[in-house]
C-alpha cells in the first residue's frame, strides 16, 4: 500500500503497519459516505436521516459520535498522569445520558423539530430565541470542534514523524466536511455507526493482548502500593512485588517511575494531583486541601453530567429516531455501548503508568496522551510485529474517534445554519431543494471555519478544551432543555436570561482561566492567595448550573404574563404517548392560528 | 363543564396533564434521586473513610473498583428498570383513553 502523491521522504520513520491501517480507516470512511449519500434524497435525509434510523443504529450512531478524541486518548492520558481523580471523566462522560433518559430525551423528540433552535422557537413562540439558540449551537459546536482537529493534527504528526501539525487538520478536515456536504445527517450515520464498532475493536483487542503478556488490570493497580521499586535490578525493567493474589502466572514488571510522576499513593487515592492543585499551589498542607478536593470533585461531576445532557450535537441525533419511545430506548442502549468502552481507556492509563513511565517526562500530546498509541508497541519487544500492528489498530481507533465526532459537530452546526438561520430566518418561503443546496454550502463553510482554528490550537490541551465545552453546555442548553420540559410557567425572557447568564458566566471563568495559563494574563500570585477563586473559575459548573436555573425561575415569575397562551397543549405533546395522536392536532391548530 | 366530561376533553384538561406529567416525573425523580446518592455519595465516602475506600480487593482499591469498573452496570440497571416503567406508564395512559372512548360511544 503506497500513496505516491506524498513524497517519499515523509515515510522514513513510519511503521507500515501504523499506515495501512489509518489509511483504510479513512478510505473506508469516505467510501461510506460516497455510499450513503446516493441514499439521501430530501431535506428531511439530510437534517434528521428521514426520523426513521432504528434504535440499533442509531444508538451505534450516537456512541460514535460522542466516543471523541478526548474519550479516546485523552481519558487514558488523564488517568495515567492524574490516577484515580481523572476516574470520574469516563464515569460521567457515560452516566450523563442517564440525565437525558430520565429528564429530556423522550419529551424532546416528542415536540418534533428538526433542530434544537426549532424547540426553542416552537416552545415559546419567539422567532428572537430561535437566534439565542442558534448562536449558541455554533458556540459550543465550535468549541468542542478545536480539539477534535487538535487530535487530528497530533495523531497524523505521530504516524508521519515530520509532517507539520496543520496537514493532519486540514486532511481530515476536509474529509468529513466533503461527507457531510454529500450526504447530509442520513449519510454519516452509517458511518458514525460503523465508527464506534471500529473505535470499541481498537481500544479492547489491543488492551486484551497486553493484559494477557504483561499482567491484569486489577493487579497493575496493585503494585502501586507505596512500596519502592526494586532498583538497579536492570537496565530496564525490576520485578515489582506481587500483588493482590499471590501465585501469579505473569510477574508484573515495572519501571521506575521519573521524577515528575505522582507518588504511589496520591495516584491511586482520591483527591490526588488534579483536584489538589490549586490548593498545593497555595501552600496548604494535606489535611487543610482536602474540602478544596472535595469541592473540585463535586463541580467536576456537575460540568460533565450536565454537560452531556446539553451538547447539541448529541441531543439534535434523538429527532432521528422515529417516535418517544424509539429515542428513550436509544439512551438506554447509547449507555450500555458507551459504558462498555470507556472501562477500557482508564486500562491503558494504568498499565502505561507501570510500563512506560518515559512519558511522564513530557506534557500533553508528547507525554501521556499518546499512550493508546504508544503502548501496544511495547510488543515489539518481545519479538514479532504484533506490536505495530496492535498500535496500527489503536491508531485507527483514534481516526475514528475524531472523524465521527467532528462529523457529528458539522452535521449540528450545518443544521443551524442552513435550516435556522437560512431557512427561518433569511429566506422563510426556499423550497426544500434550495434548503439542501443551503445545506451543502453551509457545510462547506463550517468545515473551513473549523480547520482555520483547529490550526489554532495547537498549544492547548485536549481534555481542557472538552472541558470547557462542557461547562459551557452545562450551564446553557442542560437548564434550558430540563426547565422548559418540566415546568410551563417558563417564559421566553427566563429561559434567554438563564441560558445567557449561565453560559457566559461559564465562558468568562474559562477566558480567565486560559488566558492565564498560556501565561496572558499573570494571575499566578492571585490564584496563590484565593485557591477557593480558583477552582470556582477552573470548574464552574457548581455555582453557574444553580444560577442559570435560579435566573430562569427569578426572571419567568416577574414576566409570567407572557407565558404561551395554548402552554397546555405544548405540555401534552411534550408528555403525552405518540398513540393519542395528540400532536397531529398541534400542528394543525398551530398552523391554522399563526399561518405558516 | 359537565359532570362525565367526553373523553376528548378529557385529554385536553387540566387534570390529565397534570397526572401525566406528575407519574413521569416521580418516575424520573426517584430514579435520579438512586442514582445521585451512589454519584454523589462516592465522594463524601472518600472524604470520610478513607481507610475503608483504601481496602484492597483484588489489587483495585474499594474506590477505584467501584469507579472504574462497578458505575457502569449500575447505572445500566437503573435506565432499564426506568425504561420499562415509563414504557409500562405510556401504554397504561393509552388504554386509559381508549377505555373511555370505548365507554363513550356506548
Amino acid at each position: 500500500m503506497s500513496a505516491p502523491a506524498l513524497p517519499l521522504g515523509l515515510f522514513a520513520g513510519v511503521d507500515p503497519w501504523i499506515f495501512a491501517f489509518s489509511f483504510v480507516t479513512v478510505v473506508v470512511t469516505i467510501w461510506m459516505g460516497f455510499r450513503s449519500a446516493r441514499t439521501s434524497k430530501t431535506a428531511s435525509d439530510f437534517f434528521v436521516a428521514g426520523r426513521s434510523v432504528s434504535v440499533g443504529w442509531n444508538a451505534s450512531a450516537i456512541s460514535g459520535e460522542y466516543l471523541s478524541a478526548a474519550s479516546f486518548m485523552g481519558v487514558a492520558g488523564m488517568v495515567m498522569s492524574s490516577g484515580y481523580d481523572a476516574l470520574w471523566y469516563p464515569v460521567c462522560y457515560a452516566c450523563g445520558y442517564l440525565f437525558l433518559l430520565l429528564f429530556i430525551a423522550g419529551p424532546l423528540r416528542r415536540f418534533g423539530a428538526y433542530t434544537i433552535p426549532d424547540f426553542a422557537e416552537g416552545r415559546y413562540d419567539s422567532p428572537v430565541f430561535r437566534k439565542i439558540a442558534v448562536c449558541f449551537v455554533l458556540f459550543i459546536g465550535f468549541f468542542y470542534t478545536m480539539p477534535q482537529m487538535k487530535g487530528a493534527g497530533t495523531t497524523l504528526a505521530y504516524i508521519f514523524p515530520g509532517l507539520p501539525y496543520w496537514v493532519g487538520v486540514v486532511l481530515v478536515g476536509a474529509v468529513i466536511t466533503l461527507n457531510v456536504a454529500l450526504g447530509g445527517m442520513k449519510g454519516i450515520t452509517l458511518v458514525q455507526a460503523v465508527q464506534y464498532w471500529i473505535k470499541l475493536f481498537a481500544i479492547c483487542v489491543p488492551i486484551f493482548v497486553l493484559m494477557s503478556v504483561y499482567g491484569f488490570y486489577g493487579r497493575h493497580v496493585g503494585v502501586n502500593d507505596g512500596r519502592s521499586i526494586a532498583p538497579a535490578v536492570g537496565l530496564s525493567a525490576s520485578p515489582a512485588a506481587h500483588a493482590g493474589g499471590g501465585d501469579a502466572a505473569v510477574t508484573i514488571l515495572r519501571k521506575p517511575l521519573g521524577e515528575k510522576a505522582p507518588s504511589d499513593l496520591a495516584w491511586v487515592s482520591p483527591f490526588g494531583p488534579l483536584t489538589t492543585k490549586a490548593a498545593k499551589t497555595a501552600g496548604l498542607t494535606a489535611e487543610e486541601a482536602r474540602p478544596y478536593s472535595l469541592l473540585y470533585t463535586y463541580s467536576l461531576i456537575i460540568a460533565l453530567v450536565c454537560g452531556t445532557a446539553g451538547l447539541p450535537h448529541i441531543l439534535v441525533r434523538f429527532y432521528t429516531n422515529p417516535d418517544g419511545v424509539a429515542a428513550k430506548k436509544t439512551t438506554m442502549w447509547v449507555m450500555i455501548l458507551i459504558g462498555v468502552f470507556y472501562v477500557f481507556p482508564p486500562i491503558f492509563g494504568v498499565l502505561g503508568r507501570d510500563l512506560l513511565p518515559e512519558l511522564y517526562a513530557a506534557t500533553g500530546a508528547k507525554g501521556t496522551d499518546k499512550i493508546v498509541l504508544e503502548l501496544p508497541r511495547l510488543l515489539n519487544e518481545r519479538g514479532g510485529v504484533w506490536g505495530s500492528v496492535l498500535s496500527g489498530i489503536t491508531c485507527a481507533g483514534a481516526f475514528a474517534a475524531f472523524m465521527s465526532t467532528f462529523s457529528g459537530l458539522l452535521v449540528s452546526m450545518t443544521g443551524a445554519l442552513a435550516h435556522d438561520v437560512y431557512g427561518r430566518m433569511l429566506r422563510p418561503k426556499s423550497t426544500a431543494a434550495e434548503r439542501m443546496f443551503a445545506f451543502k454550502i453551509s457545510a462547506v463553510v463550517i468545515g473551513a471555519i473549523a480547520i482555520g482554528l483547529g490550526a489554532q490550537v495547537e498549544q492547548l490541551q485536549i481534555n481542557f478544551m472538552v472541558g470547557q465545552a462542557f461547562a459551557i453546555a452545562a450551564a446553557s442548553y442542560f437548564p434550558l432543555l430540563f426547565m422548559s420540559v418540566w415546568w410551563r410557567g417558563m417564559t421566553m425572557q427566563g429561559a434567554a436570561i438563564g441560558m445567557l447568564g449561565g453560559g457566559l458566566a461559564a465562558l468568562a471563568c474559562t477566558t480567565i482561566i486560559n488566558l492565564s495559563d498560556l501565561k496572558i494574563v499573570d494571575l499566578a500570585a492571585f490564584w496563590k492567595v484565593n485557591p477557593l477563586l480558583r477552582i470556582l473559575c477552573e470548574q464552574p459548573a457548581i455555582w453557574t448550573v444553580p444560577l442559570a436555573i435560579g435566573l430562569m425561575i427569578g426572571v419567568s415569575k416577574l414576566t409570567a404574563a407572557t407565558i404561551p397562551s395554548d402552554i397546555r397543549m405544548k405540555m401534552l405533546v411534550l408528555h403525552a404517548p405518540e398513540k393519542l395522536g395528540l400532536k397531529q392536532e398541534y400542528i394543525q391548530e398551530h398552523s391554522a392560528g399563526a399561518g405558516h | 363543564m359537565s359532570p362525565s366530561p367526553s373523553p376528548q376533553e378529557r385529554v385536553h384538561s387540566e387534570e390529565f396533564l397534570h397526572t401525566l406529567m406528575r407519574r413521569q416525573l416521580k418516575l424520573s425523580v426517584i430514579c435520579a434521586a438512586t442514582f445521585l446518592v451512589v454519584l454523589l455519595g462516592l465522594p463524601l465516602a472518600n472524604y470520610w473513610a478513607p481507610a475503608l475506600m483504601a481496602t484492597r480487593v483484588a489489587g483495585f482499591t474499594l474506590s477505584w473498583l467501584i469507579l472504574g469498573v462497578l458505575f457502569f452496570p449500575a447505572v445500566w440497571a437503573i435506565s432499564w428498570y426506568f425504561i420499562r416503567r415509563s414504557i409500562w406508564l405510556e401504554n397504561d395512559e393509552v388504554a386509559q383513553v381508549q377505555a373511555a372512548q370505548e365507554e363513550a360511544k356506548k
